[in-house]
């Protein structure tokens, strides 16, 4: 049954992901994209992968999503009439071809991966959960540097605004319709959003959730918020907005060099202070995070009359 | 071990700091930080001289658990390089990116972007873990990306996406590598892998780096999108991402080929490599030639400069890493690396320079520039005899150990492309030189800050000390180098 299951999926995966390559249309190539992710979140599930599922869902399907369907909103209303006529890509596509059939053979050929047992380590850290026990501690360099990562994504955006928009209010304009889907859905979903979003950060501790997974949900409920017109558009000049842009990153960095003027290592966290120094770590990342994740996708400053 | 926390955790703090303060604050705010991290990392390559490298368990996790980094000489020189190259950078930024001349989006991107583009290459340089090599990458490319689009034209955008599609296809390459290698030996650690058990999948991880870090690079064939994003971007962007960004990705595929996996360099493999390079040499120089504009004969010379880099595999990898003359030829190659980061950022400021005078990078425009700005000729000059490899220079240095290394190994066709190289850029620098120092001024000339004409000059400068001085840095570079292989596979 489970393997009628997975096989089903597989396929599934399969077609989808050809839609959303070879299909006519931008928006077609869209909406196949966003179903590719929901059953890519699926498929990690299957794998036992929830935190990755959680995270898949969240971006790859959900603010991915928002993100493609707005570009494709602003095209048709820059009159680009028809999808620019990408003729097919022998490169790309050989490369692509080879690089997945090289992936399949190495599958087959490679033993089982073994990897370093977390058993003796897990418990100096506090954490249940060996997901966040790998990201705030035994490779906290990496996640600090990631969260960084989304930080200079977020520059890069913003260097697309034009320079007389800079100082507009970021993102289109949406207008809600009183009383329509979005106007309602804007005010129901806040609320159960942040709870759930919440959840997941507290959760992450000893159980699937974290940082990252409960940032996106929070991302996309500022997100909602912010398109039914509950919520304004921040200015980059905003304080508020580039304070809670940095505080995640902020935090760890300084968590870290704390460290070292103690005369611990960098990024050291000591049993002693473990789980209550990686909750407030968590919470403030998650901050960052869902700000961050809400703002790339509204996009840069942008002085243009609403969209619909 | 504290300054090599500095120089990786001070520009990342010093970015966050610009991004969250009050614009005002943005300029002294960042160049403090410049400062104390460029400190540091004169420091820190001090104790790498008298102690040796210098390791840091991060968290106190040791590999595979947690990522260990390490300053080793040739880290160190790029850490050294890298700051003197910022600091010029943003000296001559706080000129050139002033809010009045730049705008206020890019006055306000500029700062960060630079700090955080220095925090990632410190990061690349000192990582002894693939995947964190990986996140450092990452964080580069999306800074570089940002860095080209910060100009704002339409032209730019074009480049900076052309930029971002190469760099994500290399990206993905690379992690795609990463991931068989942790599948075959749960381990990214660098060290652990040099002392692996050899798996299946090990050759076809190596392809795939190796791949992904080329499209990186820009080495020929995988050159295309550097021209346009290097001289589109405003210059002293520009001198970051030519001087300094591709060295990143150089460098892991140094820690590759030489550390990690060096018994899968096969013969033919370096022999391609190091053909590839070749070609660049030899076709970005070509297209040098035939450029009308500063900025973009100065881009193609890097599609030039950095394929040399890459002779270094043949010459001293594989087979020949146990031969005598393979520590000449890996040390020319970084050489290479260092005097052409120095030269480089001086060319592209005063590319920056010759813009702010008379508005234009048109060669036809600049005629007869160095009469009202002499430093700024000088300075032109001197960066022009270390690319073409002129003596006293470090890019003479750098080219001599490399052809000795090539005649003592019987490969004499390298020693025809580093001469053909040396010949090739001397022509297409001269249609510059020439343009400056003609007698006949053509346009009207701004005046322009002595402080800033005299940042290139100081780069310039350095880059021919480079050669004059060069028992320091090749003592320096020899600190923790790989050992040569006793016996190949």
């Amino acid at each position: 049954m489970s393997l009628a299951l997975d096989l089903a999926l597989c396929g599934l995966i399969l077609c989808v992901a050809l839609g959303a390559v070879v299909g006519r249309g931008v928006f077609r190539s869209v909406i196949f994209f966003i179903t590719y992710g929901l059953l890519l979140a699926i498929g990690w599930a299957r794998l036992g992968a929830k935190d990755v599922a959680l995270a898949e869902a969240a971006i790859g399907a959900g603010l991915t999503g928002v993100l493609l369907l707005t570009a494709h909103g602003r095209l048709r209303r820059m009159s680009v009439e028809r999808a620019p006529r990408v003729g097919p890509n022998p490169m790309a596509a050989t490369t692509g071809i080879a690089v997945a059939l090289a992936l399949g053979w190495a599958w087959f050929a490679l033993p089982a991966p073994t990897a370093p047992d977390l058993a003796a380590a897990l418990p100096l850290t506090g954490m249940g959960n060996p997901v966040t026990g790998v990201l705030l501690h035994f490779r906290a360099w990496d996640t600090l540097l990631e969260s960084i990562v989304l930080l200079a994504a977020l520059l890069g955006v913003w260097m697309l605004a034009r320079d007389v928009d800079w100082h507009a209010p970021l993102g289109l304009r949406y207008h809600a319709r009183p009383g329509g889907v979005l106007a309602s859905f804007g005010r129901l979903l806040p609320p159960i959003g942040l709870s759930f979003g919440s959840y997941l950060v507290w959760a992450g501790a000893d159980g699937t959730g974290g940082a990252f997974q409960g940032g996106t949900v929070l991302a996309a409920v500022v997100l909602v918020a912010m398109m039914a017109g509950v919520l304004p558009p921040p200015r980059v000049a905003q304080g508020g907005l580039r304070a809670a842009l940095v505080v995640g990153p902020g935090v760890f960095l300084l968590s870290g060099l704390l460290a070292v003027a103690l005369g611990m290592g960098f990024l050291t966290l000591p049993p002693a202070v473990a789980k209550p120094a990686t909750l407030i770590i968590e919470v403030a990342l998650t901050v960052s995070i869902a700000v961050t994740l809400a703002v790339l996708v509204i996009g840069p400053p942008d002085d243009k009359e609403p969209v619909r | 071990m504290t300054a090599l926390v500095i120089v990786l955790a001070l520009p990342l703090a010093g970015a966050l700091a610009v991004i969250a303060l009050p614009v005002r604050a943005a300029v002294p705010v960042a160049l403090s930080a410049t400062a104390l991290t460029a400190l540091s990392a004169l420091v820190l390559a001090a104790s790498v001289w008298q102690g040796g490298p210098v390791t840091l368990m991060v968290g106190g996790w040791q590999p595979p658990l947690g990522i260990a980094l390490q300053a080793d000489g040739l880290a160190a020189a790029l850490i050294v390089m890298s700051a003197l190259v910022v600091g010029a950078v943003a000296m001559a930024a706080w000129f050139e990116m002033a809010a009045a001349r730049a705008g206020p989006r890019a006055a306000f991107g500029f700062w960060p972007l630079m700090l955080l583009l220095w925090g990632a290459l410190n990061a690349v340089y000192v990582s002894r873990d693939l995947f964190n090599l990986y996140v450092g990458l990452e964080l580069l490319s999306l800074a570089a990306v940002a860095l080209v689009a910060i100009s704002g034209t339409a032209q730019a955008l074009v480049a900076a996406l052309r930029y971002m599609i190469f760099a994500l296809a290399g990206s993905l390459l690379y992690l795609a590598g990463v991931v068989l290698v942790y599948a075959g030996h749960g381990t990214l650690d660098i060290g652990l892998l040099s002392a692996r058990s050899p798996a299946p999948g090990d050759a076809l991880a190596l392809g795939l780096m190796t791949a992904g870090l080329l499209a990186k690079t820009a080495l020929f064939p995988f050159h295309v999108w550097l021209p346009p994003a290097h001289a589109s971007a405003p210059a002293p962007a520009s001198a970051l991402l030519s001087a300094l960004v591709p060295k990143a990705s150089f460098l892991i595929l140094i820690r590759l080929w030489f550390e990690a996996m060096p018994e899968l360099a096969s013969t033919a493999a370096l022999l391609m490599l190091a053909g590839l390079g070749a070609i660049a040499v030899i076709w970005g120089g070509v297209l040098a030639l035939v450029q009308s504009r500063l900025k973009l004969i100065v881009a193609y010379s890097t599609v030039a400069q950095l394929g040399y880099m890459f002779l270094v595999f043949p010459l001293a990898g594989g087979d020949g890493s146990a031969q005598p003359w393979a520590a000449g030829a890996w040390t020319g190659a970084m050489f290479q690396a260092l005097s052409h980061g120095l030269a480089k950022a001086a060319m592209f400021l005063v590319a920056g320079i010759c813009i702010a005078a008379v508005g234009s990078d048109r060669l036809g425009d600049l005629r007869g520039l160095a009469r009202a700005l002499p430093m700024t000729g000088f300075a032109f000059a001197l960066a022009a005899i270390t690319l073409m490899g002129l003596p006293p220079s470090g890019g003479f240095t750098a080219k001599y150990l490399l052809m000795t290394s090539a005649f003592a190994a019987g490969q004499w066709p390298w020693a025809l492309v580093l001469a053909g190289g040396g010949l090739l850029a001397a022509a297409y620098l001269y249609r510059p030189l020439a343009a400056l120092f003609t007698r006949d001024a053509r346009l009207p000339v701004h005046p322009v800050a002595r402080a800033w004409q005299g940042v290139p000059l100081a780069l310039a400068a350095l880059a021919v000390l480079l050669g004059l001085l060069s028992a320091a840095p090749f003592d320096l570079l020899q600190i923790g180098r790989p050992e040569p292989a006793v016996e190949g596979l």
